[in-house]
Parts: structure tokens; C-alpha cells; sequence
């Protein structure tokens, strides 16, 4: 009886002997050298490798922050505990790495804009946006059935007058609602830019005007007035470069529509 | 001989297809298809995980379990061998190259003992291939559990957009539509033996 199983019991014993040999040199030689940071950060993180961040897992975020690439206030599931515990690891303030927030670019609220249809489909943008592009006379706006407010891991947007609304000082950056939007009217954009263009409308002016009393119509008259040459107009619609304007409002009070705007991010906080 | 090897092949992709005909590697199949580019990183892994074990299990199987009439422990060793062998693969590619260890790292830990690799080393076993043929399978079988896990995440990406009877909304229409998938499979079963024939 014995001398059946001894055998077995040598064959099983001799092959886990040798592959644990093997992984012990292959261990020894092929060990990486791992950073201690990263290694800290990444025992912070909540570990489901659900990519949120915009890194491949837990193991790649954490490695690109020790390399001082990546923020410590990306994670989405962890929201700001573990942000907070990462910060303090790398001995930056969880406020100040903050830098970019999502941004609706449309204010085609319900009284600037109309619909061409009443939709009583599925109850989200998506479904909404397959259907003829969507139930507003503006093709290009906010649909505002909420798809961003429900992806929304912090509870940030709300819809307010038929168009969505991001509560900057509540938003992660995450830009999930980037993601989701089928209009891609919501932009992420530098917390410090303190004038905006609230239009996404590419048509002509004449149509855009027609469609949305807030739409941008592409005259040109902010391009012209812009003194840092910040603005350009690209296919009737007027857009900024955050890293020329030097936020003087020149643009704002000649804009004929009101779709570009003046905004302090901490006025923005509509949603509370 | 040309001619048997690509009947191997075509067969374990399309007719005996694991996934969709013998239910085996469920778990990744239903877990990881939600996106097409993590389904499609899931079945590179899977493929180069099964030619792997198979190219070390099947020398293990003829020159030591034979060799010692110890073919009952096959399981046993089997499972033993494709752990350590993945634990391995994922040191060394660490090392070797980060890049790829980034791109499949994930989805290495969950294959160490998953059904559809150890399934397709013993089924090599059993059916008697030779080492080519065997090799041959197991990529046949890899790549069938890609198709399987590629087509699956169109169809659920679709199951996502649609509306849905609560009582069957989440795991209930994935299964479903699961088997409407497998079914369809069904229909390639006789057709390879006969294009050659």
C-alpha cells in the first residue's frame, strides 16, 4: 500500500521542488528593482485595476506617480481618502495638484433653445442622441437627461434648465463625463481659465442663431478684440488657448451672443 | 500531414470551440468581455499561456508520469506546472520587457488556474496528439477563445445600450445571450471534416 503511494507522493514532491527552484532563480534573476514610493503608493490604492485613472491598473498609476507624472488625485474609486493618504506620501497638497475640471460648453438653457421633437424613449443622452441626433433644435448642445450626472463618481453634475452643470469644487477630474457624453460638449479644462466659450455649435451663424439664441456664430468680433491673440474661430466657433489668454474680459463684453463667459470656478457651485 | 493539422485547428477554433461548446473558461469569458480591448488582451493571454503549458505539460505526461505509470496524478501535476509556469512567465516579462507586462500583466494572475488552460493540456492527453499536434490545438483553442471573447463583447456592448425587462437585466441577458452565441457555433459542427474532404 505504501510502496503504491511513495512513488506518486516522489514524482508530485520532485516536480514542486523543481518549480519552486526555478521561480526562486528566476526571482533572483530577473528581479526588478522596484521603487519604494511607487510601492507605498500603490498599497494605497483600492487595487480593482478598473482604469479610471487613465493608467493600464493600480501597479502602472502608482509607478507614473512616483515618476512624478501622474496626479495623486486620479482615482476614482478610492475618491479622496485615498487621495488624500497619496498626497501625504508624496508630500503634495491633494488641493494644489488639482488641475483640470470638467466644463459643459453649452448654455442652451430652455429659454435660448427649443426642440424639434418630443422624445419619450430611454431615459438617457445615448439613447436620446441615436434618435435623429437627439430631440434639440441644436444638434450640437446638451441634450440634459442626466448620462453624465449618473456617471459622475462625485456626485458633481447636476441638471439645471435643460442643460448639465459641473460643481467644480466637487469635481475629480476624472473625466468620466468626457467619456460618456455623446455630444462631447463637456471639455476638461484648467481650473485657473477664468473665460470660456459655452457653445459647441460648428454650424453657421445664421442656422446656430436660429437654433439657440446663446449659440456662438462665429463673427469673429472676439478674435478681432483679443489683444494676446488667445482666440481663434475654427469651423464657426470661437475657441480659446488657455495658455495665451490672459483673462482681461475684452472678448466677453463685445460678444454679441453671451456664449463667451466670464467665470470664477468657485461660482459655479450651482448644484448645491 | 498538412492537411490533419489544419483540421486540428479550424475544429478547436470553430466546432469545439471551449468556451462556446464545452464551457470551459466561463469565468474570464463572462467577466472580462465587457470591452472589446480588454476581451482582446484576455485572449492573447489566454493563447500564449495555453501553447505554453502545453509545450511543458505534454513532455511531463510522456516522459515522467508515463514513465512512472503515475498517469492518475495528471491533474494534480498539471495544475502544479501551469501555476509555476504563469508565476514564472510573469517574472520574466517584467524583466524582459515592461512594456508587454504592462499590456498583459492584469491578466496573467487570473489565468494561473483557470479551467479552459488546464482543460486543453489534458484534453491533449486524451486525444493522443503528437507534440506538433498538440501545439497546434492548443493555439486553436487560444485563438478560439479569442473570437469567442471578441464577438461576445460586441454583443454586450449592444445588451448595454438596450432596454431591458428589469428581471432580466444584468447577468440574466448576458448568460442568454451567452447561449444564443453557442448555439450558433453549433451550426460549424461537420463542416470542417467535409472542406477538406
Amino acid at each position: 500500500m505504501f510502496m503504491e503511494i511513495l512513488p506518486a507522493l516522489l514524482v508530485v514532491a520532485a516536480v514542486g521542488l523543481l518549480a519552486g527552484i526555478l521561480l526562486a532563480l528566476a526571482s533572483h534573476f530577473f528581479c526588478v528593482e522596484e521603487d519604494e514610493t511607487a510601492k507605498r503608493l500603490r498599497e494605497c490604492l483600492p487595487g480593482i485595476n478598473c482604469g479610471a485613472c487613465g493608467y493600464k491598473g493600480c501597479d502602472d498609476y502608482a509607478a507614473s506617480m512616483a515618476q512624478g507624472t501622474a496626479a495623486p488625485n486620479l482615482c476614482v474609486p478610492g475618491a479622496g481618502t485615498v487621495a488624500e493618504k497619496l498626497s501625504g506620501i508624496l508630500g503634495v497638497d491633494a488641493r494644489e495638484t488639482k488641475n483640470n475640471v470638467a466644463f459643459v460648453t453649452c448654455n442652451g438653457n430652455c429659454e435660448a433653445t427649443s426642440k424639434k421633437a418630443d422624445y419619450r424613449g430611454i431615459d438617457t443622452c445615448q439613447g436620446a442622441s441615436m434618435l435623429y441626433g437627439g430631440p434639440n433644435a441644436c444638434l450640437y448642445g446638451c441634450i440634459g437627461l442626466g448620462d453624465c450626472a449618473r456617471v459622475c463618481p462625485a456626485d458633481a453634475i447636476c441638471v439645471l434648465d435643460g442643460i448639465a452643470h459641473v460643481d467644480s469644487s466637487k469635481c475629480l477630474g476624472c473625466g468620466l463625463c468626457v467619456k460618456t457624453c455623446p455630444k462631447q460638449v463637456i471639455v476638461m479644462v484648467p481650473q485657473a481659465v477664468s473665460t470660456l466659450v459655452m457653445c459647441n455649435n460648428r454650424e453657421k451663424g445664421a442656422e446656430a442663431r436660429k437654433n439657440c439664441t446663446n449659440a456662438c456664430i462665429g463673427c469673429k468680433k472676439c478674435e478681432k478684440n483679443c489683444s494676446a491673440g488667445a482666440i481663434t474661430v475654427t469651423d464657426n466657433l470661437a475657441r480659446i488657448d488657455f495658455d495665451k489668454c490672459t483673462g482681461c474680459g475684452i472678448c466677453v463684453e463685445g460678444c454679441p451672443t453671451q456664449c463667451l463667459k466670464s467665470v470664477c470656478f468657485s461660482d459655479l457651485s450651482e448644484c448645491s | 500531414m498538412f492537411k490533419s493539422l489544419l483540421v486540428i485547428l479550424l475544429s478547436s477554433v470553430l466546432i469545439n470551440n471551449y468556451v462556446l461548446s464545452r464551457f470551459l473558461g466561463i469565468c474570464p469569458f463572462l467577466g472580462v468581455s465587457k470591452k472589446l480591448n480588454q476581451a482582446t488582451g484576455m485572449g492573447i493571454a489566454v493563447t500564449l499561456v495555453m501553447l505554453l503549458a502545453t509545450a511543458v505539460t505534454w513532455p511531463i505526461q510522456y516522459f515522467v508520469l508515463n514513465a512512472f505509470g503515475l498517469e492518475y496524478m495528471q491533474t494534480i501535476v498539471f495544475i502544479l506546472v501551469i501555476a509555476a509556469l504563469v508565476q514564472m512567465v510573469e517574472i520574466i516579462l517584467k524583466k524582459v520587457s515592461p512594456a508587454l507586462h504592462r499590456g498583459l500583466g492584469v491578466y496573467l494572475p487570473l489565468i494561473t488556474t483557470n479551467c479552459a488552460v488546464l482543460g486543453v493540456t489534458i484534453n491533449n492527453i486524451t486525444d493522443g496528439y503528437g507534440f506538433l499536434e498538440s501545439m497546434v490545438s492548443s493555439l486553436g483553442v487560444g485563438l478560439g477563445f479569442m473570437l469567442a471573447m471578441v464577438l461576445f463583447s460586441g454583443v454586450r456592448s449592444r445588451i448595454r445600450e438596450s432596454e431591458i425587462p428589469e428581471s432580466f437585466r444584468g447577468l440574466g441577458a448576458t448568460l442568454i445571450a451567452a447561449s444564443f452565441l453557442s448555439m450558433a457555433f453549433f451550426g460549424f459542427a461537420g463542416i470542417v471534416d467535409h472542406l477538406f474532404a
